[in-house]
């Protein structure tokens, strides 16, 4: 295995890196705010297939993008709906949506397209093309730093800096905003956000419209970025597997980015075989890398790896007292 | 809040939520150009319009008793297990295993053999998330999805590579020999005057009912029914009662894996005569809508499933005769399992109104 395969499995891990870590902040807001959401699945799926669907009837990835936010925001709010106004199971609700989500995706699709619950295939501006960060030319030739900004850090699609920007973002308004202390007082004691005035239902809201707008991000970028179309199922368990990260990454930003970096880089050498086999001289069957990050994940949840402490209130809905 | 009556708490609820989904579905039949007033016709006649629509939406529903009794008593202990598919498509390999190990007399033996092969694998799957569960609380939810996803890859590496015979093209297991095969009803002396034709129903459905009642005896009339049920309404409560909360996760999860992986029995050994990718189509996840549309009780979930199975059966029918696609059933499971699991409270507020005792406000 050489320096270049390295470089090239570690750019491959940061774009399959990109939609975990949009998940993986979209279910930071909602729990830190007290509100399971399962239906983080739901959510990329219904936003991959809008935004491929809109992308391409419009030519503009960025339209699609916008259209992917809306179709997931709706789901946000009828998540929001059943969790919030009506106090239902949140757990039951994230998985009722995934189901509608599954189901309606390939619905819509067949509908619009009539090829079997597939969009065609974008190109052109209808996807995010890759772009060259400043100075890659310049830098490569600096040892070991100048391969991996040029090589890896460079030339990807422009939603995986706007991933990476996220992080210090959500750590910004986490920590020194004003609404993110509020939002994590309100997923640990939503009774004292309510005895100093605030709104718990509408701070519960305003974290479900975050996780929906980010889940719309990691949709589109499926299916405009990644790949250029969407094909059914096209998740693959994504929207779970961003979940197990944010609880290895403790509800915690930049922890949120190390956990997902990790999972894409096992994604990542899951679509390399060849290279196992030659680190390890083993020939690994492909079902067993394919399933590879679900093992993993489990590993991870099984707290192996130290003890995540969940928001208090998370997954009740909260009564006001009378 | 107005109480409602227990009837109308047991039967109207899950009813208006099945209407509302059916409604919005109905919708989104005529934005796909289709009529639903014919899409219903064709549905209703092809899942319960002859003897031999009925053949195959027993047998649907069979499989849905199975995994809709496995939700429920993890839902009574307070576990959310959506890890039945994973258990169902193990409880085949189960079937498989022990269709293919003997060269079985008879199928009574070997049905008993292989439901005990089922429920065991489908156990065993669960037994990994059940143990995290209880010993390092680890989100159940999660695990069991990660499981379904592991026991399809488990089972495409074990068909392709290992159980399927030389010569063989498709990744499936050898058919298993005749004596293993399962009376249908059109063989059954008495149903055979019903059905006629070739349906896939067969003696397993009687099983599915035997489970029904068993079911029915562990949780209400067991001490680990009990430790079940308290568990799951308070689990504080519980613990200071002495029950063991291991036990209890483990003993529901376990159950509730056995269960699931029993319908294989219906489709493995009683239909294909094969285990094949994807044995379980769905039913796993299909068993959630039932257990929860069934308020988790055994006649509940009899009755949803035979709904569930006139459903899938026909949907069937449904995108072959008509163009909406076949996923609607998809779609209507998620939207049955959103207003009866979680908008429950919005049902209850819309019929609330008319049990208002007249006079009090």
């Amino acid at each position: 295995m050489d320096l270049s395969t390295i470089y090239e499995i570690l750019a491959s891990a940061l774009r399959m890196a990109t939609p975990l870590l949009f998940a993986c902040l979209a279910g930071l807001y909602s729990e830190r705010a007290g509100v399971f959401d399962i239906g983080l699945e739901g959510k990329m799926l219904m936003a991959a297939m809008t935004s491929a669907a809109v992308a391409y009837l419009t030519g503009s990835a960025w339209i699609g993008l916008g259209a992917g936010i809306v179709a997931s925001l709706i789901f946000a709010a009828i998540h929001g709906l059943a969790s919030i106004t009506f106090r239902g199971n949140q757990l039951i609700s994230g998985v009722a949506l995934n189901f509608v989500a599954s189901g309606a995706t390939i619905l819509i699709s067949q509908a619009m397209f009539g090829q079997g619950g597939r969009t065609p295939p974008l190109n052109g501006a209808a996807r995010f093309h890759e772009m060259t960060l400043p100075f890659a030319d310049a830098l490569r030739p600096v040892p070991v730093l100048g391969p991996l900004y040029a090589d890896v850090l460079s030339g990807n699609a422009i939603l995986v800096y706007i991933a990476l920007l996220c992080v210090p973002l959500s750590w910004w308004v986490l920590y020194r905003t004003r609404f993110g202390l509020r939002l994590r007082a309100v997923g640990e004691n939503p009774e004292s956000v309510d005895t100093a005035g605030v709104s718990v239902v509408r701070l519960r809201y305003g974290a479900l419209m975050i996780t929906g707008i980010l889940c719309g991000f990691a949709g589109a970028y499926m299916s405009t970025a990644l790949q250029a179309g969407f094909g059914r199922e096209m998740t693959a368990g994504r929207g779970y597997i961003a979940l197990a990260a944010l609880i290895f990454a403790k509800w915690r930003p930049w922890y949120a980015l190390w956990a997902t970096l990790l999972f894409g880089l096992l994604q990542a050498l899951a679509l390399r075989p060849d290279v196992i086999q030659g680190a390890l001289h083993l020939a690994i069957p492909g079902p067993a890398l394919d399933a590879m990050p679900y093992i993993l994940t489990v590993i991870v949840l099984a707290g192996f790896v130290g003890k995540a402490i969940p928001p208090r209130a998370g997954g009740q809905p909260y009564v006001k007292e009378r | 809040m107005t109480r409602l009556p227990k009837w109308a708490d047991l039967a109207l609820v899950p009813l208006i939520s099945l209407l509302l989904a059916g409604a919005i579905s109905a919708v989104v039949v005529l934005m796909l150009g289709e009529n639903p007033w014919e899409t219903v016709k064709i549905m209703v006649d092809g899942a319960v319009g002859s003897p031999y629509a009925w053949g195959y939406t027993l047998y649907y529903a069979t499989s849905f008793i199975f995994t809709g009794l496995g939700v429920a008593v993890a839902y009574h202990a307070g576990q959310f297990n959506i890890g039945g598919e994973g258990q169902a498509q193990l409880g085949g390999l189960g079937v498989a295993l022990v269709c293919l190990a003997l060269p079985w007399p008879h199928w009574t033996v070997a049905l008993a053999a292989a439901s005990v092969g089922a429920a065991l694998f489908g156990a065993a799957w669960a037994a990994i998330p059940a143990w995290l569960a209880a010993k390092r609380g680890s989100h159940v939810v999660i695990t069991t999805i990660m499981f379904n996803y592991i026991a399809a890859a488990l089972i495409v590496w074990l068909l392709v590579e290992v159980l399927r015979p030389t010569g063989q093209m498709d990744p499936a297991t050898a058919r298993f020999a005749a004596a293993t095969k399962l009376p249908t009803f059109q063989t059954i002396p008495g149903l055979d005057l019903i059905f006629t034709k070739k349906v896939p129903a067969n003696v397993t459905f009687f099983i599915a009912l035997l489970a029904c009642v068993g079911v029915w005896l562990l949780l209400w009339r067991s001490r680990l029914g009990y430790e079940i049920r308290a568990f799951g309404k308070s689990e504080s409560a519980a613990r200071y009662a002495g029950i063991s909360p291991v036990r209890v996760i483990m003993a529901s999860m376990l159950i509730s894996g056995g269960l699931c992986g029993l319908m294989s029995v219906n489709n493995v050994m009683g239909e294909a005569g094969r285990l094949l990718q994807n044995s379980s189509e769905g039913a796993g996840f299909i068993g959630i809508a039932v257990a929860l549309m069934g308020r988790n009780h055994p006649i509940g979930i009899f009755l949803a499933a035979l709904l569930f199975g006139a459903l899938y059966q026909g949907g069937a029918e449904m995108g072959l005769w008509t163009s909406v696609p076949i996923e609607l059933r998809l779609l209507l499971q998620g939207l049955v399992i959103l207003f009866t699991g979680a908008l429950d409270t919005m049902v209850r507020m819309m019929i609330a109104p008319f049990f208002r005792k007249r006079g009090a406000q």
